[in-house]
């Protein structure tokens, strides 16, 4: 033991001194995460303050041609601007989200009782159009149903004539849960600070030694190379969760600035959080730290290393990316996968839920012999003649 | 005492090293010379365990290395083909690494790092990191750390490579001074002078075989060769990957 000791202290005082590595495992690591957070979250909320206050401006064609109506949208949220010349052209070239016309043959139709028509001219294919639609939409529909009600009153009927049926909408979503889809990409963003944390060591310990020639000579040391091995390892995710130490107290401190309260909304960040998070993220690092000494231990350069490790960085992007695009409803063995589980798990506290003992007993104990098993492979490959030998 | 018998090693076809035996005794210096490519740096890592032989037997000190290559390594000093130091560590850093690694104490390690530092007249560079070092400040290095823990046996693979004049020439003056300890000396050469000025007993290999095994002068006898050189190129059969 006091020989794993050796190598780990050993290992941890060289790459302090590495300005690289340094710089990637506490610095830009660990901030990777609360500088998207904070960038996404200004994203949302501008959305969502959108959706809600904001007067809804919206070029008009021949406004003077329904005065009354114009009107009437103003009162219900609408922001009139000037026409444009080419209301297709402004559409297409995303200049306006939509633009509303009124027809020439408006003002007779609508004097003659008769189906009076309006045009919304927008482009469907523009993600953001479709929430301005909407609601100009609403805003329309709503104006012919008030009308429609008085001319059934007019005539001594009941509105109910006319409406028999009326939908009332209850959302049961919160600013926090539509906000789901942003936090599924968090997750990820953690996984990567352990990465890059431990990254450059996994390529200096194992591909790095092996370039500059120290493998043999420690090697010729009276110590069996699975010990060596281990304290290597223990370098690797001491830096690692260092890395993801510094990300969390980043992350608490960076939510402190986003203006959450104004959506309603309550990010727990606290204490619990971050011991929920290290204790999720534990087995992962362990096994990103085997799993990069193996890729490394396969490469001949330090260079040929960190092309296969940045390759390996994709992986843990996947459950993140295909979560965040097929909404997968949560269940408990999702937890004994690897990766999937410190998923689920972080995406459900950003939420505001919580993880069970249970659930987190599940991810410790697969994560941890999944690590033991590549540790197996691993300390086989350490053992291979070809690994000590540079030339 | 080394003692190696029968080695054979090959990769895939090429039989690198095929049936090497000799001994090398305590208080003696015993240079294995051969041409470049001869299967000496091959034989001398099986010796210290960094690789198996395919057939063959390594006995360091009575303890056979198949059986128990750490308690093998406890016995020996290697400085191998591969000089590999760690550039952000100082040459005190590097030393003291592998003295823990070795399991001693702080006090021994103090006491024999000083002294070695001292022997090896580094201590204008003991604390500068070694990136940037030149190859004979490296070599001395290296020495240091391979005999921290004051081996009975010591092997130097190619041990004044790539080194100038003077700098060979205490790396010789160090040699002897380790013989007179009453250690075992191993080193490998190419160079036949070297070879010739410090042996008491000379391993010819070639072509992964030892071709002779004689004390230098007994080699100029076996050979009727009166010049070590001319001995030589008769035992090999070839001037090829030779150094005068």
């Amino acid at each position: 033991m006091k020989a794993v000791l050796t190598v780990f202290l050993k290992e941890v005082k060289e790459n302090l001194r590495d300005r690289r590595t340094v710089i990637n495992a506490l610095i830009t690591g660990p901030l990777m995460a609360p500088i998207f957070f904070v960038l996404l979250m200004n994203i949302m909320i501008n959305r969502e303050l959108d959706k809600a206050d904001k007067p809804l401006s919206v070029p008009v064609v021949g406004a003077s041609l329904a005065p009354n109506l114009i009107d009437a949208l103003k009162a219900r949220g609408l922001d009139p601007l000037p026409p444009v010349a080419d209301p297709i052209a402004a559409v297409t070239d995303q200049r306006a989200d939509v633009v509303l016309k009124i027809p020439k043959s408006y003002p007779k139709a609508w004097e003659k009782g008769e189906i009076a028509q309006v045009e919304l001219i927008y482009d469907s294919s523009q993600r953001d159009a479709s929430s301005s639609v909407n609601r100009l939409e609403g805003m329309l529909k709503g104006y012919a149903r008030q009308q429609g009600a008085l001319r059934v009153l007019s005539r001594g009927l009941s509105p109910a004539v006319s409406m028999p049926l009326v939908v009332d909408k209850r959302d049961q979503s919160t600013p926090q849960s539509r906000a789901g889809m942003m936090f599924s990409i968090m997750p990820y963003f953690f996984v990567l600070t352990v990465f890059m944390g431990g990254m450059y060591l996994a390529i200096d310990l194992t591909a790095g030694e092996r370039e500059r020639q120290s493998l043999e000579p420690l090697f010729v040391n009276p110590v069996a190379r699975w010990r060596v091995l281990l304290g290597k390892l223990m370098a690797i995710c001491g830096f690692s969760m260092t890395s993801l130490l510094l990300s969390i107290i980043a992350f608490a401190l960076a939510a402190n600035f986003v203006p959450t309260e104004k959506l309603g909304m309550s990010l727990a960040m606290g204490p619990m959080f971050a011991i929920d998070v290290l204790v999720l993220m534990l087995p992962l690092v362990m096994l990103l730290s085997v799993l990069q000494t193996l890729v490394a231990a396969f490469a001949k350069s330090y260079r040929e290393a960190q092309t296969y490790l940045s390759i390996l960085m994709l992986i843990p992007a996947l459950p993140s990316v295909i979560l965040s695009v097929i909404p997968v409803r949560a269940q408990d063995w999702m937890y004994a996968v690897p990766l999937l589980g410190q998923q689920m798990g972080i995406t459900a506290l950003l939420r505001g839920g919580s993880v069970s003992m249970q659930q987190i007993g599940l991810t410790l104990v697969t994560g941890i012999v999944a690590a033991f098993l590549v540790g197996l492979i691993t300390a086989q490959v350490y053992r291979s003649e070809r690994l000590a030998i540079s030339g | 005492m080394i003692e190696v018998k029968d080695l054979h090693k090959a990769f895939g076809e090429v039989k690198a090293v095929d049936g090497v035996s000799f001994h090398a005794a305590d208080g003696q210096i015993t240079g294995l010379l051969g041409p470049n490519g001869a299967g000496k740096t091959t034989s001398l890592r099986m010796l210290y365990t960094l690789m198996k032989p395919d057939a063959g037997q390594v006995m360091v000190d009575g303890i056979d290395a198949a059986v128990d290559p750490v308690a093998v390594r406890r016995q020996l000093g290697v400085l191998p083909d591969a000089r590999g130091l760690y550039k952000r560590l100082t040459a005190r850093e590097n030393i003291n690494y592998f003295a823990r690694l070795h399991g001693m104490d702080e006090a021994l390690i103090r006491e024999r790092r000083e002294a070695l530092i001292e022997g090896l007249e580094m201590q204008d560079i003991a604390d500068r990191r070694t990136e940037g070092f030149s190859q004979g400040q490296r070599v001395k290095t290296a020495i240091a750390r391979a005999l921290i823990h004051d081996p009975r046996n010591v092997i130097l693979d190619e041990p004044t490579n790539g080194l100038d004049v003077m700098a060979t020439r205490a790396m010789r003056r160090f040699m002897l001074k380790l013989r007179d300890e009453g250690r075992c000396v191993l080193f490998s050469s190419h160079i036949m002078q070297e070879v010739a000025a410090l042996c008491d007993r000379i391993v010819v290999i070639a072509h992964g075989r030892v071709v002779a095994a004689e004390s230098p002068d007994a080699l100029r006898e076996q050979t009727g060769e009166a010049n070590l050189e001319d001995a030589f190129v008769k035992i090999i059969g070839s001037e090829e990957g030779l150094a005068a």
